[in-house]
C-alpha cells in the first residue's frame, strides 16, 4: 500500500477519560485507504523533550465524514502534546503503516475481539470492517474498572459486547481470559491488542483452545517503515520489524512461551 | 540552478545529497515518499559476510534531540544481499553504495569482494566505527593500527571507490583518517553514532538491552561539524559529513567545513523526504548566494 505524509487538520480533542483523548483528523483530500490494525506515526512538534515521531494505531475511519480517529492514551510529553491540540491545528502523519489484521474470508467466521486498556483502539475499525462485510464481531473488553472502558457505545454499534473489570464494577470480575462467554460459544478467529500480559494470556487461551490468533505489538519504533530495525520482536522468522512486518502478528509466528 | 554535482573519488555524485547507513533501509522503503534517483547516493544498511540476528530488544531510546540505538548490525548476510536485494536496487538511478562491516579484516575483505562482483554497486562504505557489537566493529575503528589493518585486507580485494567511516569515540580523528588514507582509502566519512546510555530511574535498569548505544541526531551534530573540519585539514582524501543534518542550513554547514558530500541519517526518521528537501534548499542557498557551484562553498572555514 502506497504511504504519505499529510498534514492532516484537527477537527476535535475530545477528553473521554483522565488518561485518554479521542482526537477526529480530517484533510480536504479523501483520506487514503487504510487498514484495520495499521498506524500512523505522528509528527510531534514544539515539545523541547521529545524527538522521534510518536506511533498511533488507527481507532476508525469515519468515511462520511473523511476523518481519522485516534485514541491516545497521554502517557508522556509527545502524547500529552497531542491532547493539548486545538480544531484547526495541523498534524504531520506519516500513514497507513505496517501489517494489519487479517480479514474474515467468509462472513460466517465467528471473530472475538479482545481488548485492553488503550489497546481496545484498534480494535474499533477492526470490528466496524467486519460488520460492514456482512459478518458479526463479537468485543470483550477489559479495564481496571468501570470508568476505565473506553468507547462502549461506538463498539455496540458493530457487535455484542461483553465486558469484565479487575474491581467488578461493571461486566463480569476479573480478566478477559476468565469472562464466561469463552465457555459459551465457539470463535473461529481471536483478534486482541492490549497490554503484553492480557495479549499472552489471550494467545495462550487461543492456543490450548486451537483458534487462529493475531495480537497487536508496541515495541518501541523509531522510522515506523523498517528501516531502523529497532522495533524488532523474535519471530519464527527471525527479528521482524514490528512497524513493518506487524504490529499485527499471528501467534504461531511469535517466540511466545505458551 | 546551482551545479551540484561532486566527485568523490572515480564516483561521480549528481549532488553532494546521501542517506546514511541504517537509516533508510534500501532506499525502496522510502520510494513511495521522494524519488530516489534525484539525490546523490543511497548508503544501504551495513552488511557482514555471515547474516546476524543483531542484538535483543529494547534496541533505541529517545534523547534530547537524537536518540540511542544498539541494534548491533542486524542483516541476512551478503550472500542475501547479492541475491535477494541488489536485483530489486541495482536499477535505480543513484549510487547505490553498500556499508560494510565484519569481525576481522579477512571477513571484511571477503564481504567487499564479492560486492566488488555487482556491477551497479560503484563503492563501499568501510564500517569500522559500529558502537554495538562485541566482536570488530569500533574495535578496529579506535586504533591506528587496527583501522590500517581492516583497510589495507579490503583495499587489496575491492577495486572500486572504497569510503571507510570513522569512529568519534577516539581521542584523536585526525590520526585515524591520516591512517586508513594511507592504505589506500578513497574517501574518510565522519561520524558514526557517539557512544551513550541512558537509564530508567524508576527500575533502576538501563534502557537498552546492551547497555550501551550510538547516539545520534541533532545533539551530535555540533561534534560531527568539528571532527569534519578537522578531518578535512588532515587528509587529502575527500570528505563525507555526517552526524545530526537535518536541514539544508546543517549541510551547508558541513560542506564548508570541509566536507564534499553530506549523509542524512536520523533525520530521514522524522520526514522521510528530507534529503529531497535538503538537496532543493542547497540548491536555493547557492542561487540566492550567486554562487555557480556548490563548489564555491566546499572547505572555505
Amino acid at each position: 500500500m502506497k504511504k504519505y505524509v499529510l498534514d492532516l487538520t484537527v477537527v476535535s480533542v475530545e477528553q473521554i477519560h483522565e488518561r485518554y483523548v479521542l482526537i477526529k483528523l480530517t484533510d480536504v483530500q479523501p483520506l487514503p485507504e487504510m487498514l484495520p490494525g495499521q498506524f500512523v506515526e505522528v509528527r510531534v512538534d514544539g515539545s523541547p523533550s521529545t524527538f522521534l515521531r510518536r506511533p498511533i494505531s488507527i481507532h476508525y475511519i469515519d468515511k462520511v465524514n473523511n476523518q481519522l480517529w485516534l485514541l491516545v492514551a497521554t502517557v508522556g510529553e509527545g502524547t500529552r502534546w497531542m491532547a493539548s491540540l486545538h480544531t484547526g491545528d495541523v498534524v504531520n502523519c506519516v500513514l497507513p503503516l505496517g501489517h494489519g489484521f487479517t480479514m474474515p474470508r467468509q462472513t460466517d467466521e465467528k471473530f472475538l475481539l479482545v481488548g485492553g486498556g488503550v489497546g481496545v483502539a484498534p480494535l474499533l475499525y477492526l470490528g466496524a470492517e467486519i460488520r460492514r462485510m456482512g459478518g458479526e464481531p463479537t468485543f470483550l473488553l477489559g479495564a481496571r474498572s468501570a470508568k476505565d472502558l473506553l468507547m462502549l457505545d461506538e463498539f455496540r454499534k458493530y457487535g455484542q459486547v461483553y465486558v469484565t473489570t479487575e474491581d467488578g464494577s461493571a461486566g463480569e470480575k476479573g480478566f478477559v481470559t476468565g469472562h464466561s462467554i469463552l465457555s459459551q460459544e465457539r470463535f473461529s478467529h481471536i483478534a486482541s491488542c492490549g497490554p503484553t500480559p492480557m495479549m499472552k494470556a489471550v494467545a495462550r487461551y487461543a492456543h490450548q483452545e486451537d483458534i487462529d490468533c493475531e495480537v497487536s505489538l508496541e515495541n518501541l519504533m523509531a522510522c515506523g517503515l523498517g528501516a531502523c530495525l529497532c522495533c524488532v520482536e523474535k519471530t519464527t522468522e527471525g527479528n521482524l520489524c514490528v512497524c513493518k512486518d506487524g504490529p499485527v502478528f499471528n501467534i504461531k509466528k511469535l517466540l511466545w512461551q505458551l | 540552478m546551482a551545479a551540484l554535482n561532486v566527485r568523490i573519488g572515480a564516483l561521480e555524485l549528481k549532488n553532494p545529497v546521501m542517506t546514511a547507513s541504517g537509516t533508510f533501509g534500501y532506499g525502496l522503503e522510502f520510494a513511495d515518499f521522494m524519488p530516489l534517483d534525484g539525490i546523490g547516493g543511497i548508503i544501504v544498511k551495513g552488511t557482514t559476510l555471515k547474516p546476524r540476528e543483531g542484538n535483543d530488544y529494547p534496541r533505541m531510546v529517545e534523547t534530547a534531540q537524537g536518540m540511542l540505538n544498539c541494534v548491533g548490525l542486524q542483516n541476512k548476510g551478503v550472500d542475501y544481499f547479492c541475491e535477494h536485494i541488489y536485483p530489486q536496487i541495482k536499477d535505480i538511478d543513484t549510487n547505490m553504495i553498500v556499508n560494510v562491516s565484519g569481525s576481522s579484516p579477512e571477513d571484511y575483505a571477503e564481504c567487499a569482494a564479492r560486492i566488488d562482483a555487482l556491477d551497479e554497486i560503484p563503492a563501499i562504505e568501510l564500517n569500522i566505527s559500529c558502537p554495538n557489537v562485541k566482536d570488530g566493529g569500533m574495535a578496529f575503528g579506535v586504533t591506528c593500527a587496527g583501522a590500517a589493518s581492516v583497510v589495507k585486507a579490503v583495499r587489496a580485494r575491492y577495486h572500486k571507490t572504497l569510503i571507510v567511516k570513522l569512529s568519534p569515540n577516539v581521542t584523536d580523528i585526525t590520526e585515524i583518517a591520516r591512517a586508513v588514507e594511507a592504505e589506500g582509502a578513497d574517501a574518510v566519512s565522519l561520524i558514526n553514532t557517539l557512544m551513550g546510555m541512558a537509564i530508567d530511574i524508576e527500575r533502576r535498569k538501563t534502557m537498552l538491552s546492551i547497555n550501551t548505544g550510538g547516539l545520534s541526531g541533532p545533539a551530535v551534530k555540533p561534534v560531527a561539524l568539528r571532527m569534519v573540519w578537522q578531518v578535512a585539514k588532515a587528509v587529502n582524501i575527500p570528505v563525507v559529513g555526517l552526524g545530526g543534518i537535518s536541514s539544508a542550513k546543517d549541510a551547508i554547514e558541513f560542506l564548508m567545513a570541509g566536507a564534499t558530500a553530506i549523509e542524512i541519517g536520523t533525520a530521514n526518521f522524522l520526514d522521510p523526504a528530507i534529503s529531497i528537501k535538503v538537496r532543493d534548499g542547497i540548491n536555493d542557498w547557492l542561487d540566492s548566494h550567486g554562487c555557480q557551484s556548490v563548489q564555491e562553498i566546499i572547505g572555505v572555514i
